[in-house]
């Protein structure tokens, strides 16, 4: 075999480097962080971040839309509810401006409305959608369709009041020159004839829109038109020189044209049979105990009791509350019950499951038992129960928030359970027991941080499903929280559902509300998840 | 296995044990409301009252209710909502409505459910999946009543199609189309939800599935696609989706509350809201036993079938 010689010398080598030292080159890039990675694979997220930002938006509106809306929720508006919405300065949008279509008006109905605008000066007609013919068993009927504005078709409505107030109203009509009190009309005068037919208007009188009847009808409310107008039906001051002084009848009349001599107010529309004539010698009001009863045009009455225009934003609902403040005020209960609960299931689950979790054996096994026995019973059971034992004692609101942290914690128990079983065999553990370091300090120093961010993820994921059981349960009634000076959306959706057919928007606003803050709390509670979840990581890309 | 059914069954029944006695405590720790009606159903009821030993301890009372309702089928009296009427009775009434409106819910849904989340899982990232998963989100995140209204006022306030509320099943029967008519917008309503809940487990396992190795396996020996999915891929995902059908089928039996009172449903759910805003004790206990009852029965037969279909598990549970 040949021999190779391989002699090498020294020489022949020679070094890579001399110059430069052989350990680790300084990483250029900055080390990214848990949180500062799981926050820029979230912002990738773009779903997620939308949905952020609408919930943001909506706790915006909780917490600005009671402060903005110049309403309380005591201020209740027996005429103005159910109304739709408004917002003068949009009416030409064609959905602020408070109207409703309403079909098939005959003409007793058409006639109404008009006769509405000459006493108030508000046209409660905003557009004629439609005008037919159709055929009844009457004859031939007119028809129309009618785009009503409600707010305005409200027209004249009956008020009681002091005598004072009563001044007072007079006061500011003169100050303002705008018309509240429009001359009364007694039942008598309503219809012709009023011997035989008095039991009739009276019912008219009372009936729904008593007061906007200005003019002789028949029986039925179909007025009587003489050459085409209208027949005035007020109500004039009688006059006492017509009788033998001294007489019953004298006597009368004597104290009723003085019973409010302070009366000096003009009536601005003009006088529908008589325009040359200043009609001084109406009465506008008649005694009721201690009490004046008058006609009152209630769209100017309520700007002089309020102080400004009613326009509802979001409408009004059926007690005639502004529906942006209930809706407000439901979103700030809701959104804090769900944080309150979520934290305290938090604090609680978080222990619960560490201890079960970190000694495991015979503890793990009791408290098991336990919470497996509290998981069993339903939510609205147990809300049900809270309610009727503490609702008395504590108030409805701590009661409800009791009942949702009662077997709300068990999930977020076991979730962290999970992660302490995980973590607790691994070595870093071992090492730091080894050193010294308690059971508590290992439980809440060393495995507890590691499973920080599941246990976020989740709670973030607990607000929608509190969210959603407080607006059923609210819902169904079975919790009130009428009475705690809070509103809620749930039972706002059981007055808009009643409704739904006449009204829709009373429901559409806090079921949109409410659909909005479920479905963007899911997309941000799963983009959260999978952000935190490392083992996804590199999978999107 | 079955020593692990039996042990779960008994555990359950520990469980609600347990749960029932703390409902009875909490129950009759309330102040005892006098029973409403005429004198002679009020003393019907004293006599009641009477026979299950309300001047008794609590703890006795107990025993007394679990003996009369096993002895006699006796879940006391209706006290201040349907005076005077028996709570079994009434319930076994109002039962059936809410079953069948749940069976037909499940019939149509679970079926829906599983094609689409096949589907979507089949064109994952597609536009179709895309669609189909936005779909699910929005539906399992708003909650029932909201699509309850939104049908409600399309189907009868817009177009007038369909009636308001459920009929009453003496009317017509309970099978016939007048009946059948009236329970669509319910049906529709509860189906939703179940049904964005089943496209979204089976896509999610579908979609786990058809990566794994044995997919590939099955390809490469010679099926084709549909054969390697429909005898493969779906027997696994079966696994998931089974037990929760079973679970779907016990939980029809609780029904929805809220769906029942938007549609004026005669069923359970009407029941329980009424006793409890009339504050009537007996009909509350029994209603309380039901639904714990069907909750924690959903849970292990969710449970137990997972060991029935999974041979793994099953074998699992001999070592």
């Amino acid at each position: 075999m040949e021999k190779n010689n391989y002699n090498i010398t020294p020489e022949s080598f020679e070094f890579v480097q001399l110059n430069s030292n052989i350990h680790d080159v300084k990483l250029d890039s900055k080390p990214v962080s848990y949180l500062k990675d799981a926050m820029r694979r979230f912002a990738k997220n773009k779903g997620s971040v939308v949905a952020a930002c609408i919930i943001l938006l909506l706790i915006l509106i909780a917490i600005f839309a009671p402060i903005i809306s110049p309403y309380q929720l005591t201020d209740r508006d027996r005429v103005y509810s159910n109304k739709p919405p408004m917002i003068a300065s949009l009416a030409n949008s064609g959905f602020w401006d408070g109207c409703y279509n309403i079909k098939s008006q005959n003409e007793t109905d058409y006639i109404k409305y008009n006769a509405i605008y000459t006493e108030t000066g508000y046209n409660p007609i905003a557009k004629v959608n439609k005008t037919y013919v159709s055929q009844t068993v009457n004859g031939e009927v007119t028809l129309r369709d009618l785009h009503l504005n409600t707010y305005y078709s409200e027209g004249v409505e009956f008020q009681t009041i002091t005598l004072d107030e009563y001044k007072a109203i007079q006061e500011y009509q003169n100050e303002n020159n705008v018309q509240i009190l429009v001359p009364y009309v007694m039942p008598g005068d309503l219809v012709p004839n009023s011997q035989g037919t008095f039991a009739d208007s009276q019912t008219l009188w009372n009936g729904d829109g008593g007061a906007n009847y200005w003019y002789k009808v028949d029986k039925n409310g179909k007025p009587i038109l003489k050459n085409g107008q209208l027949i005035p039906a007020y109500k004039k001051t009688p006059n006492p020189d017509l009788y033998t002084k001294g007489s019953q009848a004298w006597l009368n009349a004597y104290l009723e044209s003085t019973q409010f001599p302070e009366y000096n107010s003009k009536r601005i529309a003009s006088d529908p049979y008589d325009s040359t004539k200043k009609n001084t010698g109406y009465v506008y009001g008649t005694y009721k105990g201690d009490s004046v009863h008058v006609r009152v045009i209630y769209y100017n009455y309520y700007i002089y009791k309020v102080g400004h225009e009613p326009q509802f934003w979001f409408g009004t609902e059926q007690y005639g509350r502004c529906i942006m403040e209930v809706v407000g005020r439901g979103a700030r209960f809701s959104l804090l019950l769900a944080l309150c609960v979520s934290v305290i299931n938090l604090t609680l689950g978080a222990l619960y499951g560490a201890i079960e979790g970190y000694y495991g054996g015979a503890i793990d096994m009791t408290m098991e038992r336990i919470s497996d026995i509290l998981s069993g019973v339903p939510l609205m059971i147990v809300v049900t129960l809270f309610n009727l034992h503490l609702a008395g004692k504590t108030g409805v609101v701590p009661a409800f928030i009791l009942a949702f942290v009662a077997t709300g914690w068990i999930g977020m128990a076991s979730l962290v359970r999970k992660q302490f079983y995980r973590f607790k065999g691994q070595e870093y553990i071992l090492a730091a027991r080894t050193l010294g370091a308690s059971d508590w300090r290992l439980m809440f120093k060393h495995i507890f941080p590691n499973s920080l961010g599941t246990i976020i993820t989740s709670c973030v994921l607990v607000i929608p499903g509190v969210i959603g059981s407080e607006t059923m349960l609210t819902y169904l009634n079975i919790v009130n929280l009428e009475s705690s000076n809070t509103a809620s959306i749930g039972a706002l959706m059981q007055q808009g559902q009643a409704c739904m057919t006449t009204t829709p928007h009373v429901i559409v606003f806090p079921a949109i509300f409410i659909s909005l803050l479920m479905i963007c709390f899911n997309l941000f509670g799963n983009g959260l998840r999978d952000a935190f979840n490392p083992s996804l990581r590199g999978s999107e890309d | 296995m079955f020593k692990y059914a039996l042990k779960r069954i008994l555990l359950m029944l520990f469980t609600f044990f347990v749960i029932m006695l703390i409902c009875f405590v909490l129950i009759k720790a309330l102040p005892v409301p006098l029973p409403q009606g005429s004198e002679a159903q009020k003393q019907q009821i004293m006599a009641m009252r009477e026979l299950r030993g309300y001047n008794k301890p609590v703890m006795e009372q107990f025993f007394i209710y679990w003996y009369r309702v096993f002895r006699y089928g006796d879940f006391g009296m209706g006290e201040q909502y349907l005076v005077a009427t028996y709570v079994a009775e009434e319930f076994m009434e109002r039962l059936p409505a809410t079953m069948l409106l749940n069976l037909y819910s499940i019939i149509f849904s679970i079926p829906i459910g599983i094609m689409l989340g096949i589907y979507a899982a089949l064109r994952k990232n597609k536009w179709q999946d895309h669609v189909i998963s936005t779909g699910v989100m929005i539906f399992i995140s708003v909650p029932s009543f909201i699509y309850a209204f939104i049908i409600q006022y399309i189907f009868y306030s817009k177009l007038g199609l369909l009636p308001q509320i459920m009929e009453s099943p003496s009317l017509h029967g309970w099978f016939s189309w007048p009946m059948f008519k009236s329970m669509i917008m319910p049906i529709m309503s509860l189906s939703f939800g179940v049904i964005a809940g089943f496209t979204r487990v089976t896509r999610a396992e579908l979609t786990e599935v058809l990566t794994s190795e044995f997919m590939l396996l099955a390809r490469t020996k010679g099926l084709t696609k549909s054969q390697s999915i429909f005898r493969h891929a779906l027997r696994n995902c079966a696994v998931v989706i089974v037990p929760s059908i079973m679970g779907e089928f016990i939980g029809i039996m609780s029904g929805s509350l809220v769906i029942e009172s938007i549609f004026s449903v005669p069923g359970v759910g009407a029941l329980y809201v009424n006793s409890v805003t009339a504050l009537d004790y007996n009909y509350f206990m029994m209603l309380n036993a039901f639904y714990t009852f069907v909750g924690l029965l959903a849970g292990i037969v969710v449970d137990i079938s997972y060991g029935f279909i999974d041979p793994r598990i099953r074998m699992g549970g001999k070592k």
